[in-house]
């Protein structure tokens, strides 16, 4: 992306954000949503985040696309930590420590 | 409302904020660092955070940029995120629709999950709360985690560049995102979401860049909406 692109797309980010946020509040009111639409926006954020990361997990950049032990076995530990304790801190800490810990293991 | 009721009023809202104010810190330290990291000057990391005051969709939005994905789809996928805000917009309407429409305005920049949580349970625990004092305990429940978010952010952008590559920061994104959306997993429906945004994007994973995040989360999205509407049927059966 180009430097007037990345502006452009914070720009866009930011108003679509703002309106948004605005929608009910500022310009639409107190008219009741159809079920159906809370339902859906109820999983907004799991239903596009999983697939962001699968595939950065399965073919990571960094090791030109080959599987990689050491990010596979950080991506599950911050998984499974991630959902046993409901503390998104704990789980990237220690997401991060199996990722470096398996790294020195394997000499990289 | 006399001036220091006002100000007890915003204090009660920023110490129920203070677990997540902390929280938020290092979360915005590692916005600042990985944003600086795939090539943004400081000001576009910090416009952006001053914009959009939302960490998942910027991460999102870093993410998609850094794969290559053009302006509109990165938009795309980062407004995606985003779209759960509106909700909270909605379930705002019954407590702060009355207010003048400057202070709703204001009041729609810092909607975000701690705010909306926070002052919800709040309003719905003291329904006779006058308008006023909801607006004033909002603020104070979403002023210090903005603040901090943004203060840490800049710390991070700061920082960016003396980290050594040696550190692997191109896996803190996937790590950060899995570990946001772990615990967000509370039911079937959720994981059914989860599990096909994960299969539909995986398969589609030869299509431009950002284009099969967009259907698999289409797709997901009614997934997790029917899941849910099926247990409800069964649980009032």
């Amino acid at each position: 992306m180009t430097n007037a692109q990345v502006w452009l797309l914070i720009a866009l980010l930011g108003v679509g954000t703002y309106l948004i946020r605005f929608s009910f509040l500022g310009l639409i009111g107190d008219r009741p949503l159809p079920a159906w639409v809370l339902r859906m926006l109820r999983y907004t954020p799991v239903a596009i985040i999983p697939g962001m990361v699968a595939p950065l997990v399965l073919w990571p950049e960094a090791t030109g696309g080959e599987m990689d032990p050491a990010r596979l076995a950080a991506a599950g530990a911050a998984l499974l930590v991630g959902l046993r304790s409901r503390n998104v801190l704990l789980a990237i800490g220690v997401g991060g420590a199996v990722l470096y810990g398996a790294l020195w293991l394997s000499g990289g | 409302m006399s001036i220091s009721t006002a100000i007890s009023l915003f204090l009660r809202g920023a110490r129920d904020s203070l677990p997540f104010v902390i929280v938020i810190g290092p979360f915005g330290m590692l916005f600042g660092v990985v944003a600086t990291e795939a090539g943004l000057p400081i000001t576009q990391t910090m416009v952006m955070t001053l914009l959009v005051v939302a960490g998942a969709s910027q991460f999102t939005a870093l993410q998609l940029m850094t794969d290559g994905a053009g302006v509109w789809l990165a938009m795309g996928g980062a407004l995606a995120v985003n779209l759960r805000m509106a909700m909270y917009s909605a379930a705002l309407v019954p407590h702060l629709g009355k207010a003048p429409l400057w202070k709703r305005a204001m009041v729609s920049y810092l909607i975000f999950d701690q705010s909306y949580t926070l002052s919800v349970v709040e309003y719905e625990r003291d329904p006779a709360m006058s308008m006023d004092r909801r607006i004033i305990y909002f603020m104070g429940t979403a002023l210090p985690v903005a603040i901090v978010w943004t203060a840490l952010t800049l710390v991070g952008a700061l920082l960016g560049n003396t980290i050594p590559d040696a550190l692997a920061l191109d896996f803190a994104l996937p790590i950060t995102f899995i570990s946001l959306v772990a615990p967000m997993l509370r039911t079937v429906a959720h994981l059914a979401a989860a599990a096909t945004s994960v299969i539909v994007a995986l398969a589609l994973s030869g299509l431009p860049s950002g284009t099969g995040l967009l259907i698999a989360g289409a797709i997901a999205m009614a997934v997790g909406a029917l899941v849910e509407a099926r247990m409800e049927g069964e649980a009032s059966r």
